[in-house]
């Protein structure tokens, strides 16, 4: 791994990053990639977020989705864990709350499959700072 | 489209799934289900205005929405595309209407700075926190400021100490700073000991980085080299992610020597805690790392002038921590902006208790406990009626009803009897006992004393008997006096903030629900029903059909009755479980 050794290599190290994750928004396949995150905090997964993490990452091969599959913090639903983000390319994301393994069945048939958005939406309500 | 019906419990009470019903009906009919899709979903959290409905993609947002109006929602909205002008939101202040979501007022309460990137990056990949900004203030600080200059930065922002003084961060670093010493330290307060807080936790769940990162600022600043971050080891998550994370720094470079080329070297260790709440404290926290037993000294000297290993050290807790790289980032100005006048920037909750949406949540100081609870928090679970919010933990109090349109800060929460503590806020409604939850959090001190002055070790168990007594049915006015007398005692007396502050629950209980205290004296009668002494549980007779369902379930088989005839319940042998109150379907069983 480069060591940053100084300011203008993190800099550099910052947009190549940023532009990797939009890029692998973007994709070269047209229809682009679908991004799963699953909070994977005490709270989730004392609530089953392990199991579903593994459904998200064994199946979404098998079914043939180009999807990446991360971990993440709590997001802060505790009452509906566990809960998953889901982005669609070029789409706002939406956070499922309550997901066990049939709900991300689901998930992936319904609304990753076709866009259609299933039951069990949480509604985002806080502003995040604008990071410029 | 979608049409999206909020299903949470708020407006699941107000027929929110006939309304959903109706709508697919609605959108059957018309043969859109090809085209429309109905979705149920969580509670949007304002539920004072439920049921709600949102389309997407148009963004519309309809309030107070009855099953009756679905028909008009699909004929004009979804088939004319006209939206329904009376469903729509009329901002309570500016009195215009508003009908897309973002624009409303209430989506804007939450604002998150220490959990910005909790639930976004991925806290196990460091490329994701440096893609998030993360270390370009550390980079800037380092590269562009003296140690001087970086402090100012902290004191002008107003950022005070999120671990429960609330003492400024930017002075503490400066005083730290003044102080000659070859070696000096900074320390991460990761004990987290108040019961319902975790914040701490989630953040170094979610993003250690943004710790790591601020302790390297803080280091650079006072001219410590080294860190120490003192977590229980009760969080195994929290301490796997930060060495996760703490590799991953050391990897990059961006811990250990010469760090961007400054000749600055800085790196961090763990120490772990056993969970002992008085090792929050800082001097005790010092002592519990240095190896002795975690208890409180006098200060001074404070940890600044003689703190590890008798170095000056600067402690902070985690989530004061997590602003700092952001405030470098966007300024002291912006920083000092969000808030009031005392409190500068946001606080992190952990909602609890008889709480809808229970949950982590970060709100701008000066946000008032009604919006945190009735609009945030969904209000209070099964349409209860709200009794008081307790913050501060065993060192706070219990706010009621006439406080809730305070703005919560610092200062505030103080002058209302309670205090700020770590952001644990418990909710409770009319079936919690205001003697009981004195006594809880009495009952957790005496646990937790660390037993070296005697107004606390002794003085706590003393008033947690006084408290035994009274929800006994035993008290007397004697009681009531002994127990505000001894309260006094303990917090003049003690050393640490323990002891000095653990009569609060009593005190705040007292003096805002003294009638309840009363009732308990006076009438022996506990009007929550929890004081199990004080309470009876009766067969009503009048509604009392002899399904013997009470019979069946009581534990000590003290229901006695024929089938289809009136039971009755032997007072002698009732352990006041509650099990036939809770079986009953015919609402026979009374508890008085
Ligand atoms: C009994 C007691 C328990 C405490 N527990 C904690 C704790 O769990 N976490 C914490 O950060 N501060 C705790 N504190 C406060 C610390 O002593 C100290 O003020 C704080 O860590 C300083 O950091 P801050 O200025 O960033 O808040 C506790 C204080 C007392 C008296
Ligand atoms: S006040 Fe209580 S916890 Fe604090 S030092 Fe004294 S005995 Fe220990
Ligand atoms: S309260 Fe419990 S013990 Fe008493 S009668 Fe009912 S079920 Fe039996």
């Amino acid at each position: 791994m480069a060591k940053v050794k100084s300011l203008a290599d993190l800099k550099k190290m910052k947009e190549q990053l940023q532009s990797d994750i939009s890029l692998r928004e973007k994709s070269e396949h047209p229809e682009g990639m679908v991004q799963v995150k699953v909070a994977m905090a005490t709270c989730g997964i004392a609530s089953g977020a392990k199991d579903v993490m593994e459904f998200f990452t064994g199946n979404l091969q098998k079914r043939n989705v180009d999807a990446i599959v991360t971990q993440t913090g709590c997001m802060g639903y505790c009452y509906a864990e566990p809960t998953v983000e889901v982005k669609l390319p070029g789409q706002d994301p939406v956070v499922y709350g309550f997901v066990d393994v049939k709900k991300a069945d689901e998930i992936i048939e319904k609304y990753i499959k076709q866009g259609e958005l299933v039951d069990g939406i949480i509604p985002v309500n806080y502003e995040t700072i604008d990071k410029k | 489209m979608h049409l999206l019906v909020c299903g949470g419990t708020g407006c699941h009470a107000s027929a929110s799934n006939q309304l959903l019903e109706n709508l697919k009906q609605e959108v059957a009919d018309k043969d859109l289900a090809g085209e429309i899709q109905v979705i149920s979903t969580g509670c949007f959290g304002f539920c004072e205005k439920g049921p709600i409905v949102k389309i997407i993609p148009d963004n519309t947002f309809y309030t107070e929405v009855k099953p009756d109006d679905a028909t008009e929602i699909v004929q004009e909205h979804v088939i004319k595309g006209r939206q329904v002008k009376r469903l729509l939101y009329t901002d309570p202040v500016k009195k215009t209407v508003i009908s897309e979501s973002k624009d409303m007022g209430f989506y804007k309460k939450q604002l998150r700075i220490a959990l910005r990137n909790c639930g976004f990056i991925n806290p196990e990949d460091i490329d994701e926190y440096i893609a998030a900004d993360g270390y370009i203030a550390l980079g800037n600080v380092l590269t562009e400021m003296s140690p001087e200059e970086a402090t100012k930065v902290m004191i002008d922002s107003g950022l005070r100490g999120r671990g429960g003084g609330g003492f400024p961060t930017g002075v503490k670093w400066d005083i730290a700073r003044k102080v000659e010493s070859g070696q000096k330290y900074v320390v991460c307060n990761a004990d987290e000991g108040d019961p319902g807080a975790f914040m701490d936790r989630s953040i170094l769940e979610g993003d250690p980085h943004s710790v790591i990162e601020a302790m390297a600022i803080n280091g650079y600043c006072i001219g410590a080299d080294k860190g120490l971050v003192y977590i229980r080891a009760e969080y195994p998550l929290a301490i796997e992610r930060l060495k996760i994370a703490l590799d991953q720094a050391r990897e990059y470079g961006l811990l250990g020597e010469d760090i961007f080329g400054t000749g600055f070297n800085f790196d961090i260790e763990i120490r772990y805690g056993a969970g002992a709440f008085v090792c929050g404290e800082e001097t005790a926290l010092i002592h519990s790392m240095e190896g002795h037993r975690g208890e409180p000294t006098f200060k001074p000297p404070f940890p600044a002038q003689s703190g590890y290993l008798g170095k000056p050290t600067n402690v902070n807790n985690v989530e004061t921590f997590a602003n700092i790289p952001v405030i470098y980032n966007k300024g002291a100005k912006w920083f000092a902006s969000i808030g009031t006048e005392k409190s500068k920037g946001t606080k992190v909750f952990a909602l609890a208790g008889k709480i809808n949406n229970v949950g982590l949540i970060e709100v701008p100081m000066g946000t008032t406990l009604r919006e945190v609870i009735f609009e945030i928090g969904g209000g209070i679970k099964d349409g209860k009626k709200f009794k008081a919010v307790q913050t501060g933990g065993p060192s706070g109090g219990c706010l009621t009803e006439k406080h809730l349109d305070t703005p919560i800060d610092f200062d505030n929460l103080l002058e209302s009897g309670s205090m700020m503590g770590s952001g644990g806020m418990i909710v409770m409604d009319e079936d919690d006992c205001m003697v009981s939850v004195a006594r809880f959090y009495l009952d957790f001190t005496v646990e937790e004393s660390c037993g070296k002055c005697t107004p606390c070790r002794v003085g706590n168990k003393r008033l947690y008997e006084l408290l035994e007594v009274i929800s006994k049915g035993n008290g007397t006015h004697a009681e009531l006096d002994k127990l505000r007398n001894l309260s006094e005692v303990i917090k003049d007396t003690s050393l640490c903030g323990l002891g000095q502050t653990s009569p609060n629950p009593v005190l705040s209980t007292m003096d805002n629900f003294w009638d309840e205290y009363l009732t308990h004296i006076e009438d022996k009668r506990c009007p929550a029903g929890q004081c199990k002494d004080l309470i009876r549980y009766e067969v009503i007779e009048e509604n009392c059909v002899g399904c013997t369902a009470c019979a069946r379930n009581c534990p000590v088989n003290c229901i006695s009755g024929e089938r289809k005839e009136i039971h009755y319940i032997d007072q002698s042998l009732c352990i006041k479980c509650g099990a036939c109150f809770d079986k009953c379907k015919f609402n026979a069983i009374s508890v008085s």
